[in-house]
């Protein structure tokens, strides 16, 4: 569960990136965030991650309280979170395999651990035979789909996705929309950020758009 | 075990940063060694000469040796001496016979018992301070009934002066090649976070700890450290015994003062405190090069 509280962010360039916003996204759901590019959405998801502080109100999720939570708790507090990119992220020196364990290597999983769970997020991801590969030699799609096996191998009960079909062809794009809503059926909260109002309308999801800082529909 | 993998792979990746830093590290251990041998030997040999040649003080001939002996009682009660020990001349003729006729005890009947030590009954003096001794010597010099007093002077505190003037030069030696050590450390390791840059990042995100983060390059350092520090005191083992054995050859009939002590009595302290130099400097400049680069 995300909630934010009457959250205003201000940079210190004094841009008011998020003004007043309340928001609640259930356990669960699946929910797109629109609007107009500086609108405030990857602030958003920033905040959620605390990469940022709110300067006013208040954010929880599942129950934790990020205003006052410790610095030392926060890599627990974001292994609960998954986070792809609309640049994938991947780390080019290392084969798909790699790239997927790295997310519980990182976490001091166990090789064992790791042997059966990166297989089972590729195959969930639709990429199993091409553990071998180097993410140069894949295409955009397919690199997405490993940053999203990446995403949700710790089994986050979030995963966050910001323009994750930015880059892709419309075709792709639909394809992992697709792949989102089969994760979000297995039960992941997921939010997706995106331009892309085709998409929006076909997936049929809740949609928040948010301009110049403020949420103007909930739909 | 992934954060070392990880930290020798940051070793390769620059492995002439790398190599370069362990180059100064090494350098700076091994001037560290070297004049840890020397100094330590010095102290050895200085606390040895100031043990074994206290000042000997000989008395006028007229002198008996009840007279002399009450003079000795005066020099024992001053403050600076610690021990003293009379010798009689027949004492002394008797040691004197012992340690240059030996073996050729015919030689010495010549002399049958006509002591040609008479009237050197002396007073062998041990000083609380061997810095004292020269103002000490003075004061037995104008002291009444003494003839003569000889002492060591120089030796000992020519010594403790190399010793002192050692000590700073080195210690000014190895804080500039410390100095340059860290700098370079530090190059290397930011030089590998720059370098993933991009990793770190995805760890953050990931939840990673801050540990679990700076783990591969604070390894990264500490192995810098302590190759650099193993290879000059596994070449310094090798250059000491060479050294021992040559001043044996080369120096024999000074190797009772001059020789060096064994490798058991200098490598133990000296290893622990280059392994605590080297593997600090590694560890240490790992650290605080991270602390304002890396944040969770
Ligand atoms: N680190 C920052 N410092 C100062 N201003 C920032 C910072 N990050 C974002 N901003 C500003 O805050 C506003 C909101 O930025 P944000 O990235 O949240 O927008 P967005 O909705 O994600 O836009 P886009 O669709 O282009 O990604 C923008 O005006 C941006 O310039
Ligand atoms: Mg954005």
């Amino acid at each position: 569960m995300i909630e934010f509280f009457d959250v205003s962010k201000t940079y210190s360039t004094g841009t008011r990136a998020l003004q007043h916003v309340d928001l609640t996204i259930d356990d669960g759901e699946f929910v797109f965030i629109m609007g107009r590019s500086g609108g405030g959405k990857s602030t958003m998801l920033q905040l959620l991650l605390k990469e940022i502080e709110p300067s006013e109100g208040e954010i929880v999720v599942n129950d934790y309280t990020l205003r006052n939570m410790p610095r030392r708790f926060i890599p627990r507090y974001r292994r609960q979170l998954g986070m792809v990119f609309q640049d994938f992220r991947l780390l080019n020196d290392r084969s798909v395999f790699e790239n997927v364990a790295f997310a519980q290597r990182v976490i001091n999983k166990s090789a064992r651990e790791i042997k059966e769970s990166v297989p089972e997020a590729l195959r969930m991801v639709g990429l199993s035979s091409k553990y071998k590969s180097l993410p140069g030699q894949l295409s955009g799609g397919e690199r997405q789909r490993v940053a999203i096996a990446r995403a949700i191998i710790n089994k986050p009960s979030i995963l966050l996705c910001d323009e994750p079909t930015g880059n892709l062809d419309e075709k792709t794009a639909r394809e992992i929309m697709q792949l989102l809503d089969d994760i979000n059926r297995q039960g992941t909260t997921v939010v997706v950020i995106t331009h892309s109002a085709e998409l929006v309308r076909d997936m049929d999801k809740r949609v928040i758009t948010i301009d110049k800082g403020v949420i103007v529909s909930d739909v | 075990m992934y954060s070392i993998g990880q930290a020798f792979k940051n070793i390769c990746r620059n492995i002439r940063l790398s190599l370069a830093s362990v180059a100064t590290v090494s350098a700076c251990i091994f001037l560290f060694c070297i004049f840890f041998c020397v100094i330590a030997n010095l102290r050895a040999m200085i606390t040895n000469i100031e043990t074994r040649v206290g000042i000997t003080v000989f008395f006028d001939e007229n002198l008996s040796d009840e007279e002399i002996m009450s003079i000795g009682e005066r020099i024992s009660a001053q403050p600076e001496v610690k021990e003293t020990q009379f010798i009689s001349a027949d004492e002394a003729w008797s040691d004197f016979k012992k340690e240059y006729f030996e073996g050729k005890e015919e030689l010495a009947e010549g002399f049958a018992d006509d002591n040609p030590l008479k009237g050197s009954s002396s007073y062998a003096i041990w000083l609380k301070d061997a810095a004292r001794q020269d103002s000490f010597v003075k004061y037995l010099e104008n002291a009444e009934g003494v003839r003569q007093v000889n002492y060591t002077s120089q030796a000992g505190s020519l010594l403790t002066g190399i010793n002192n003037a050692l000590l700073i030069v080195s210690a000014i030696l190895i804080g500039i090649l410390l100095a340059v050590s860290i700098f370079l450390i530090r190059n290397t390791v930011m030089i590998s976070a720059e370098f993933r840059k991009n990793e770190t990042a995805i760890m953050r995100l990931i939840g990673a700890t801050n540990s679990m983060i700076r783990a591969p390059f604070i390894i990264e350092g500490v192995t810098i450290g302590l190759i650099g520090t193993l290879i000059p005191l596994v070449g310094m083992y090798f250059l000491y015994g060479y050294v021992m054995r040559y001043m044996n050859e080369h120096y024999t009939m000074l190797s009772d003062i001059f020789s060096l002590m064994p490798h058991s009595s200098v490598f133990p302290v000296m290893t622990v405190v280059a392994l605590i130099l080297g593997v600090g400097i590694g560890f240490f400049t790992s650290l605080f090069a991270l602390n304002r680069h890396l944040k969770v």
